[in-house]
């Protein structure tokens, strides 16, 4: 679990986060919408700890981070998964050697069991037959695969997932959606992903945070997203012509 | 009225560069500090230290004998060409030539090259995984990644010098070739002429200047690939900023130590 106290993060005279309030529970799949520049990118790595926050506290299972020693500071980033928006893979490195990396440098597993954890990882993420290939080889949506098997590999408490299905099509997105959302479950870790696809908010949106002018402007999940009276909210979730056409129908009733 | 607009405009510019240089060099202190910090796991470091003795070693040595034997040539040709008085020994081409290219030619022309090779390569490649996001990767991973990136390349480079040690013995086998074959002196005069008043310190102050180039050539570009922002184009931007920034510092730098130890 991660909770989110007063969250402040600026850049010279930019406000990107003004005072965030939020929870994101563990063993469920935790969403931060908004629109394009709207700061998601920025709470995330606030999270992450690639960001120092201005202001506020983010407690990590109950403890703030300002009184993590420094030791504790490392366990905790070892304790943390991302998948970057575009991948963030290593070009130089094959995807068993992307994969293997966290275990590499960071246990004293044996060849053997890392061997091992890695292609439990790869199977897992439906990976087969491209261990050996460079990510410039490999699909956008084997990339985020790949990706996601990295960020898993070292069994994180937290996983963080920045757009992981922008630019890919909604078939593929659609099934890494689930795969984080099946990851999350079956590991009962603390999952945050930012998204600006409508599709994904419906698909898995057990807990919704909207981000609208670097504060929390609304909060529930996808069964109540319907129900908001928060207007831009609204304009933002019916902004696709596909959703427009939903509530259309769902007005007249037919 | 007119001019006094200008004048204030001119003076806020020089102020926010300056403020700029300042900055900048401050940072890349901070970043050569942070780069000895937290060491990479050894295993780990042993491995990229190989991929780029490779990269950055290895790979240039073909350009630099290329460079080196043609320069050495035409050095020697043009010291003859020049010296056609008949009171002038034969053999001096063999001594210019030698100076030339042990003093200057060899460290400080062969390290401009590398600005515009080895250096555009660090550039790029560190600016790269900068905008694709794979350094946040490695920090987020708890890596270093100053020392995981930069490092290597500095312990790379720190072989620049027999790089020059190469390019200077080549370069000599071109002065050879090109005026004992092309009929200006014989092969007794040039020998002659290359062993006259040599001082070894010479040669030291050739190396320690190696030595400098070699770090700068490793850190300035890494340093303008690795804070670099934006996406692809700068990537590109970036390395020829890198370029010119490090050729004007090798050759301040060469000035610096040419003043210090010789004169
Ligand atoms: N390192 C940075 N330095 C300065 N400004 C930044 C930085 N990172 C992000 N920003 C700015 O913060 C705002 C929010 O960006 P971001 O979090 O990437 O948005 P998004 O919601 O699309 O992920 C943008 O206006 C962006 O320009
Ligand atoms: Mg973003």
């Amino acid at each position: 679990m991660i909770k989110v106290e007063d969250l402040h993060k600026s850049f010279e005279d930019l406000e990107v986060l003004r005072g965030v309030n939020t929870t994101f529970e563990k063993g469920k799949t935790n969403l931060i919408i908004g629109q394009s520049g709207s700061g998601k990118t920025v709470f995330l790595k606030c999270l992450l700890g690639l960001f120092t926050p201005d202001e506020g506290t983010i407690l990590y299972n109950g403890k703030a981070y300002q009184n993590f020693s420094k030791n504790e500071k490392r366990e905790l980033s070892k304790q943390m998964g991302m998948v970057f928006q575009g991948g963030a893979l290593f070009d130089s490195m094959t995807v068993e050697e992307n994969v293997v990396f966290p275990l590499k440098m960071f246990t004293k597993m044996t060849k053997g069991e890392m061997k091992n954890r890695v292609e439990e990882v790869l199977d897992r993420v439906n990976l087969v037959d491209t261990n050996d290939k460079f990510p410039s080889e490999i699909s956008g949506g084997m990339q985020k695969r790949v990706s996601i098997a990295r960020a898993i590999v070292n069994k994180p408490n937290f996983l963080f997932c920045d757009e992981p299905n922008s630019g890919l099509d909604p078939r593929t997105a659609s099934v890494i959606d689930n795969l984080i959302q099946e990851i999350t479950h079956e590991n009962d870790i603390t999952t945050v992903i930012n998204t600006h696809d409508m599709n994904s908010v419906f698909e898995i949106g057990e807990n919704i945070l909207y981000l609208e002018n670097g504060l929390k402007a609304w909060e529930g999940n996808k069964d109540n997203i319907y129900k908001t009276d928060n207007q831009k909210l609204t304009d933002f979730v019916y902004a696709s012509n596909l959703f427009q056409k939903v509530r259309v129908t769902q007005r007249e009733g037919l | 009225m007119f001019l006094f607009y200008f004048y204030q405009k001119f003076q806020k510019g020089l102020e926010r560069m300056l403020s700029n240089y300042i900055k900048s060099i401050g940072q890349y202190f901070i970043m050569i500090y942070e780069t000895f910090r937290r060491m990479t796991k050894t295993s780990e470091l042993k491995r990229l230290i190989l991929q780029e003795l490779d990269d950055l070693i290895i790979s240039s040595l073909g350009i630099v004998v290329f460079i080196s034997f043609f320069i050495g040539a035409v050095i020697a040709i043009q010291t003859a060409l020049n010296f056609s008085n008949p009171f002038v020994p034969k053999s001096l081409i063999g001594f210019a030539a030698r100076q030339s290219i042990i003093l200057e030619f060899a460290p400080t022309f062969v390290a401009i090259i590398m600005a515009g090779k080895v250096g555009s390569y660090i550039t790029s490649s560190i600016g790269t995984m900068r905008v694709s996001e794979q350094i946040d990767a490695l920090e987020v991973m708890g890596i270093n990644s100053l020392n995981y990136l930069v490092f290597p390349k500095i312990i790379a480079m720190c072989m620049f010098p027999f790089v020059i040690a190469i390019s200077m013995f080549v370069g000599i086998i071109g002065a050879y070739t090109a005026s004992v074959y092309g009929g200006f002196l014989s092969s007794e005069q040039f020998l002659a002429g290359l062993q006259e008043d040599f001082i070894p310190f010479q040669v030291f102050y050739a190396f320690l200047k190696s030595f400098i180039f070699a770090i700068i050539l490793a850190t300035v570009p890494a340093f303008h690939g690795y804070y670099m922002k934006g996406g692809s184009l700068e990537v590109g931007h970036a390395a020829t900023t890198s370029f010119v920034w490090t050729s004007v510092i090798i050759i301040f730098m060469n000035y610096f130590i040419t003043q210090l130890l010789l004169s």
